[in-house]
């Protein structure tokens, strides 16, 4: 190769997926040396893939996301999209009633959600009809666009002195002394103070080698997307079984329904296939929004994505070796980034996270795992 | 022990609506002939023909690029069915044969099991026509999808005139539809030739050829009846603009290469005869190659792209005089300026230090994809699919990096390859077990479990009580 061989950094990140991506600027942001590696693109996988969604009640970095997202175009220097509040609406009995239980769960965390009736969520989302039984507006939360959200974070980090190594995949972690000390790569080895590994999908193969169990399956999980619609005043509704968004351009991109369990390679995936779910997905897109069942799909796609055994993210240091930080989060990551870059930051340079409890989120707890656990769920390839 | 995960893909997607030995999609003389062939060798046929496409998708050159030079009779669907029966007296033939013909039908997706997809009880192919998709299964698919145009811009491209070859030839032989009298044609290959001589013998003035390089590249015997037949040949010469009215252009510039002097040619249709690509989208969305269960027939088999050399020498021609606001993706009207600035769309604020991005930093950065230009600029985004910007955006982006355009990747398709509405495309009837199994994200409970009481007694009362469907 005629790249010329990097020199090491205080802090190498493997993975520019979107939690990499914040990690590291966060990291440059406090002006220590980073370098961010990937296999291929910033955000090229689940990270540029998803729903956009950043309303993720459930989590401790929960507040975190909800203060830095509004802020996260002017910190970041590009634009992301985001746009806030989001809505959802239902034309099932049983699952209204099922997410205006959230919604009380959320009103009790102290976030304001307010029930919407069929009448006012008619109002509110133009492209509904009567069949709309009603809905929950969330005063908090939002979205934005992911593929943009990731190359931003990638320029920001550039800007802060930070580096991204594009095409470059972590081949292995080089060890010594209990701490890991570089990383080699097909341009050489990369030398490092501390290691973060947010390498998704790809994290269980690379942290296996140091005797460290990883847990995490992937799936496959689709999209699709149609030419764009009026704008609606509030463009983050979903509903009826499906995550999305309508763009700031018009167009319904929406997702849900069932995923495929895949193998994984030390590589990648070798492709991203989708199925004719495209037709399930069209069919609850149409019924949400009666009044858009004339607008063209115009491209359906897929992203994998990793879930650890429960669900929940792992983010934690290692006691050995000692310098590295491990995360995932388990398929619900894009919107939680701007908290979980700060949650990572914290844990690499202070060894704890400052502005949350994450220890429920410890690799500890998979300790003792059933080496079958994917088969037991069902999750095996 | 080996559960089942109930929200999982398995099992849950439905087997082919219909079943046909042998499914061939483009009824031309390709298709129709291999259609004809297998139900004389006793195969049930199926041979479906997205022609007369909708009139809605024809406005947004979707599948070909008409440049609005097509006249009113393509709003009219039974007109262009006795049209486009007369026009291939092969479809009757196969409808005699029993073939069973499906016209104004487009095939939108193939569907194969791979390593990164077992889910699938069958290969299938997903087709709609006006009313419904259906999926259809088969033994063996013949694609007898044709060509499509290779698409470069100029100033005043996105003007209605302004057309493909592939889309001139369908308007003129299958449609009787072109709506033009007068024309320019771009590329002096047998493609661009042939183009001469259609319009020719359908009583269309030709107006001149224009190439860029020295000397026309068709065969001779084509070039010669070209000549005789009086139309003007411009070699070494390129595109300035296109101009003209509400109604599209009425004149075009051209210059000669490396000097300031232009001419200009009166024309109300400027065909683009640079080169065809062979149409192999619903191949390449589905990331398979043809093999024993899928052949390729007629152009889509035989056409052969232009070399990388030529698309790029008439590239960087007519970008010396594109202004920097040319459009370069009509759909989602992203100009050269915003393409090269690597900039976002309109809509969205251009803050300070996206001055300093480019595709060239992006490409300091490391090798690009066009498919990561769409994600930043938009370019390829919109309802035509990409089909008329592709080449565009790959050749700025050789351009860019001093390589050959063959080193570019190509931008990614996707399914649907066809514009489908989604009340068309939607499953009506779709299984129980999918419905049944239906989550927003994975059904996995304990992944929405508030944080706050984890390892709480609360906490398997809310994984009870909440289940699924928890996502907001």
């Amino acid at each position: 190769m005629s790249e010329p061989r990097p020199k090491g950094a205080s802090v190498v990140v493997i993975g520019a997926g979107v939690t990499g991506l914040s990690a590291a600027w966060w990291l440059a942001r406090s002006g220590i040396d980073v370098i961010v590696l990937d296999k291929g693109i910033v955000g090229w996988e689940a990270s540029g893939r998803n729903g956009g969604g950043a309303s993720h009640y459930q989590s401790p970095l929960f507040a975190e996301e909800q203060r830095l997202w509004p802020q996260m175009d002017e910190l970041l220097g590009y634009p992301t999209e985001y746009v806030r509040e989001r809505i959802i609406i239902q034309r099932d009995p049983a699952l209204l009633d099922h997410y205006r239980a959230v919604g009380r769960m959320c009103s009790a965390m102290g976030y304001r959600v307010d029930d919407l009736d069929s009448r006012q969520a008619q109002q509110a989302v133009p492209l509904t009809d009567e069949t709309c039984l009603g809905g929950i507006h969330l005063r908090f939360g939002g979205h934005a666009n992911p593929q943009r959200t990731v190359q931003a974070y990638a320029w920001a980090i550039q800007d802060l002195g930070g580096r991204i190594l594009q095409h470059c995949p972590a081949l292995a972690i080089e060890t010594a002394g209990g701490r890991a000390v570089a990383v080699e790569t097909p341009r050489g080895r990369i030398a490092c103070d501390a290691l973060v590994v947010a390498a998704g999908p790809q994290a269980g193969m690379l942290l296996a080698p140091l005797g460290i169990d990883f847990p995490i399956a992937s799936a496959r999980a689709e999209m699709i997307v149609t030419e764009p619609a009026p704008l609606m005043a509030i463009g983050g509704v979903d509903g009826n079984g499906l995550y999305g968004r309508q763009t700031l351009r018009g167009n319904l991109a929406f997702g849900g329904g069932p995923h495929e369990w895949i193998a994984t390679r030390p590589d990648g995936p070798s492709a991203r296939p989708v199925s004719p779910l495209v037709r399930n997905l069209a069919r609850r897109v149409a019924e949400m929004f009666p009044r858009a069942a004339h607008l063209n799909v115009i491209r359906s796609w897929a992203g994998i994505v990793e879930n650890t055994p429960d669900g929940r993210p792992i983010l934690d240091r290692l006691r050995d070796p000692g310098n590295v930080t491990v995360a995932t989060m388990s398929g619900v990551g894009f919107g939680l980034s701007p908290a979980s870059g700060h949650a990572i930051r914290d844990l690499v340079v202070d060894g704890a996270c400052s502005f949350a409890d994450i220890a429920k989120l410890g690799l500890t707890r998979f300790a003792g795992l059933a080496p079958d656990w994917r088969e037991r769920r069902g999750w095996a390839a | 022990m080996r559960a089942v995960d109930v929200h999982a893909i398995d099992g849950k997607l439905a087997g082919p609506d219909e079943r046909f030995e042998v499914v061939v999609v483009g009824a031309g003389e390709a298709g129709t002939a291999a259609a004809i062939a297998a139900a004389g060798e006793g195969a049930s046929v199926l041979l479906v023909d997205e022609n007369p496409v909708r009139g809605d998708l024809i406005g947004t050159d979707v599948p070909l690029f008409h440049g609005g030079r097509m006249t009113a009779a393509v709003q009219q669907p039974a007109r262009m069915i006795d049209q486009l029966l007369a026009s291939n007296p092969g479809i009757e033939t196969a409808l005699e044969a029993g073939v069973d013909v499906r016209l104004g039908t487009a095939a939108w997706g193939l569907y194969v099991n791979g390593p990164a997809m077992r889910a699938l009880p069958a290969p299938m192919l997903g087709i709609a026509d006006a009313e419904r998709a259906t999926m259809i299964g088969f033994d063996r698919l013949v694609l007898a999808t044709g060509a499509r145009d290779l698409v470069l811009g100029f100033a005043g491209w996105d003007r209605p005139g302004v057309m493909g070859a592939q889309g001139f030839a369908a308007l003129l032989t299958r449609y009787d539809a072109f709506a033009g009298r007068r024309v320019l044609i771009a590329g002096s290959d047998a493609l661009a030739l042939d183009t001469a001589l259609l319009a020719l013998s359908r009583g269309i003035e030709v107006a001149g050829i224009v190439e860029v390089a020295e000397a026309m590249r068709g065969p001779v015997a084509l070039v010669d009846r070209v000549r005789a037949a009086g139309v003007p040949i411009f070699p070494a010469h390129t595109i300035v603009a296109a101009e003209g009215g509400i109604d599209g252009i009425e004149r075009v510039d051209i210059a000669a290469l490396g000097a300031d002097t232009r001419i200009t040619v009166r024309c109300d249709t400027l065909v683009l005869a640079v080169g065809a690509i062979p149409a192999t989208e619903l191949l390449d969305a589905a990331g398979v190659a043809a093999g024993d269960a899928i052949a390729l027939a007629g152009d889509c088999a035989t056409v052969v792209r232009p070399e990388p050399c030529y698309v790029q020498a008439w590239s960087a021609a007519l970008g010396r005089h594109a202004p920097p606001e040319t459009i370069v993706c009509q759909c989602e009207e992203v100009s050269r300026a915003d393409l090269i600035g690597v900039q976002p769309p309109r809509y969205l604020d251009r803050p300070a230090r996206m001055a300093a991005r480019s595709l060239a930093t992006l490409l300091a950065d490391g090798e690009a994809h066009p498919d990561q230009i769409k994600r930043l600029t938009r370019a390829g985004m919109g309802a035509c699919q990409g089909r008329r910007c592709r080449e565009q955006v790959a050749c700025l982006l050789a351009e860019q990096q001093g390589v050959p355009l063959d080193r570019v990747p190509a931008a990614s398709l996707r399914i649907p390859v066809r514009p489908v509405p989604l009340g068309v495309l939607a499953d009506w009837h779709e299984r129980a077990a999918m419905t049944a199994g239906w989550d927003v994200w994975f059904g996995i409970p304990t992944q929405w479990t508030p944080y706050a009481i984890i390892g709480t007694p609360e906490e398997a009362e809310q994984v009870v009580g909440l289940g699924g469907n928890m996502h907001v």
